[in-house]
């Protein structure tokens, strides 16, 4: 205990402060579930699943409240930009640390963490000037599942390269120098050597970035045409969890609006769970190690 | 985003073995052709929004009033409105923070339950979507707490926001002052209180400051979390307890609810462009001096 009073005040000041840090996400969390609450009630969380369709708010009739369309969208632009950003991002990190001359790595470096800061208004804006009537080209409508991946896929690959970046710099030198002492070549290193080692700090890298592309709203919901809709193939439009809650927040009433707070629920769940996920996986190979 | 850590120290120079095999001509090749592919999105991406934007910028359009929805006028009321949210916001984050980074990193060791606790939910409140952060900013400050629609329930709800990320940088920035320095303040019998304020933060400034201007860059580059929060009205402000529409807003509206607004929105998207490429400028200048200062350090 120190003797200054000065102390006590001041350490006790910081640890409220951490106190109150840490339970913001509590704050957080106790609000969508009060929130939702009346609409779990209500409406009962096996309806959101099996209504007949998203009219939550008709003029007349029964409200419905599907929101397998919305999950699906939600599921399929993840997954696709995913699939799309991954090797791109991969590659932009081996290509950092191992293929790239000093100087334009330096370049390249730059270059990915300007885009990481990005705002996404800016992705979704671009998307719909540029990419939309690109696509609409190719296959109207244009603002489609497509559109929604490809935004969606450049947005999350910056902080996917840098992340695998940092796993390929954990790397111990002595193993990479090690395959070269054994004549392996460039490809061959990345491949047998480095690529195993860095698997875990890989696999963080990309779970952290599906919570992030699931919880992305302002992209998504700028190109991806919103027509509620299990979309058929990716030039159909869709509408996403976030996106939905984006465009009828404004003027929801109870039970849509508690309706809403429920897909925001769905959302925080699902993205804590990731977290979680990705603290485990590390920790498991940090064990291992 | 780690701009504190620029060893890009390449493997490039290592010597690696023959690099005659088929496959190893196609995996250089992929390897290549996607940087080349990322470089080229981006170079579009911005090249396009500055040639099509600063055709339409001036120093009227800055502080001009918007008229006809914003598809003529300026930015003015939305850029003070913007400057006001990011001020509400740093204003609440950056002692919370700074003090929560002091207790986690100085005052408690890492192995307790509690600090393990705060940092797992720090962890998750770094994952939530925006998106939720508005649903939970419009019903705890605009609803529960009675603030309504305004510029201070949305700067308080990016406080929310920013915070874990202002906590982990300046906890990097106080994890880079020499354990030698606490031990000479504890040698010389100086309180806690002095030790920090005359040594400890002095030192782990420039750390802090690039934790305070990725925070500030985060913060003004979101949309989702204001929407519902600090609104879409377009006058000047009064007080914090009127709604004010950021810039990000504005940008979003004029392009899917504005026939006719693609012009001022290119604009209001180069001026947001221009300002988060300012912000990061300022961010790196801070870290190279840090690493600067590090390296002094470590040389004496």
């Amino acid at each position: 205990m120190s003797p200054y009073r000065t102390d006590r005040i001041l350490i006790g000041t910081l640890r409220c402060a951490a106190v109150v840090s840490g339970l913001i996400v509590a704050v957080v969390a106790l609000f969508l579930v009060s929130e939702s609450v009346p609409a779990l009630r209500q409406i009962g969380p096996y309806r959101f699943f099996t209504d007949s369709a998203w009219h939550p708010a008709p003029h007349s009739g029964e409200s419905t409240f599907n929101l397998v369309p919305m999950i699906v969208g939600t599921l399929t632009v993840t997954a696709g930009a995913l699939a799309l950003a991954t090797p791109l991002g991969l590659g932009s990190a081996m290509f950092l640390r191992f293929y790239a001359p000093p100087k334009l790595g330096v370049i390249y470096r730059k270059i990915i963490e300007l885009l990481a800061g990005i705002p996404s208004v800016v992705f979704g804006f671009w998307g719909l000037v540029t990419i939309v009537p690109l696509i609409n080209s190719i296959h109207a409508p244009g603002a489609s599942l497509l559109a929604g991946i490809c935004i969606l896929a450049i947005m999350i690959l910056p902080t996917v390269a840098l992340v695998s970046d940092a796993a390929f710099e954990v790397v111990p030198k002595e193993y990479v120098k090690g395959a070269a002492a054994l004549g392996l070549s460039r490809w061959a290193t990345i491949r047998g050597v480095v690529i195993p080692s860095a698997k875990s700090g890989l696999f963080t890298a990309i779970i952290l970035q599906t919570g992030r592309a699931l919880g992305e709203t302002m992209a998504v919901l700028m190109v991806c045409g919103n027509v509620v809709q299990v979309p058929k193939s990716v030039f159909e439009p869709v509408r996403t969890l976030t996106a939905n809650i984006a465009l009828e927040m404004a003027y929801a009433l109870d039970p849509h609006r508690s309706a809403l707070f429920v897909s925001g629920l769905l959302l925080l769940t699902l993205v804590a769970g990731l977290v979680l996920l990705a603290d485990v996986l590390s920790r498991r190979y940090e064990c291992s190690q | 985003m780690n701009v504190a850590s620029n060893s890009t120290e390449s493997i490039y120079s290592q010597t690696f073995g023959s690099e005659e095999p088929m496959s190893e001509r196609v995996a250089s090749l992929l390897v290549c052709g996607a940087a080349a592919c990322v470089a080229m999105t981006f170079l579009w991406l911005v090249f396009d929004v500055f040639w099509s934007g600063l055709p339409f910028l001036s120093f009227d359009f800055l502080v001009d009033v918007p008229s006809s929805a914003g598809r003529r006028g300026g930015i003015g009321p939305i850029l003070v409105s913007t400057l006001l949210i990011l001020g509400v916001c740093m204003v609440v984050s950056l002692p919370l923070g700074l003090g929560a980074a002091l207790f986690l990193s100085e005052y408690t060791s890492e192995n307790t339950t509690s600090s393990r606790l705060v940092r797992y939910s720090l962890d998750i409140l770094a994952g939530v979507p925006s998106i939720v952060f508005g649903l939970f900013g419009n019903a705890f400050f605009c609803i529960y707490l009675g603030m309504g629609f305004s510029i201070l329930s949305g700067g308080l709800t990016l406080a929310c926001m920013v915070l874990p990320l202002l906590i982990r940088s300046a906890e990097e920035g106080l994890r880079s002052v020499p354990d030698e320095y606490r031990a000479g303040a504890a040698a010389l019998a100086l309180s806690h209180t002095r030790a920090l304020f005359q040594i400890i933060l002095p030192s782990a400034l420039p750390g802090i400051m690039v934790g305070l201007v990725l925070g500030l860059g985060r913060a003004i580059a979101e949309t989702a979390a204001l929407i519902f929060t600090s609104g879409y009205v377009d006058r000047f402000p009064d007080s914090l307890m009127d709604s004010g529409r950021a810039l990000s807003i504005h940008i979003y509206d004029l392009s899917m609810n504005v026939p006719g607004g693609n012009n001022n929105a290119y604009a209001s998207a180069t001026v947001l462009l221009a300002l988060l490429l300012c912000i990061n400028a300022v961010a790196n200048t801070f870290a190279h001096c840090w690493h600067r200062n590090l390296t002094a350090e470590a040389s004496t």
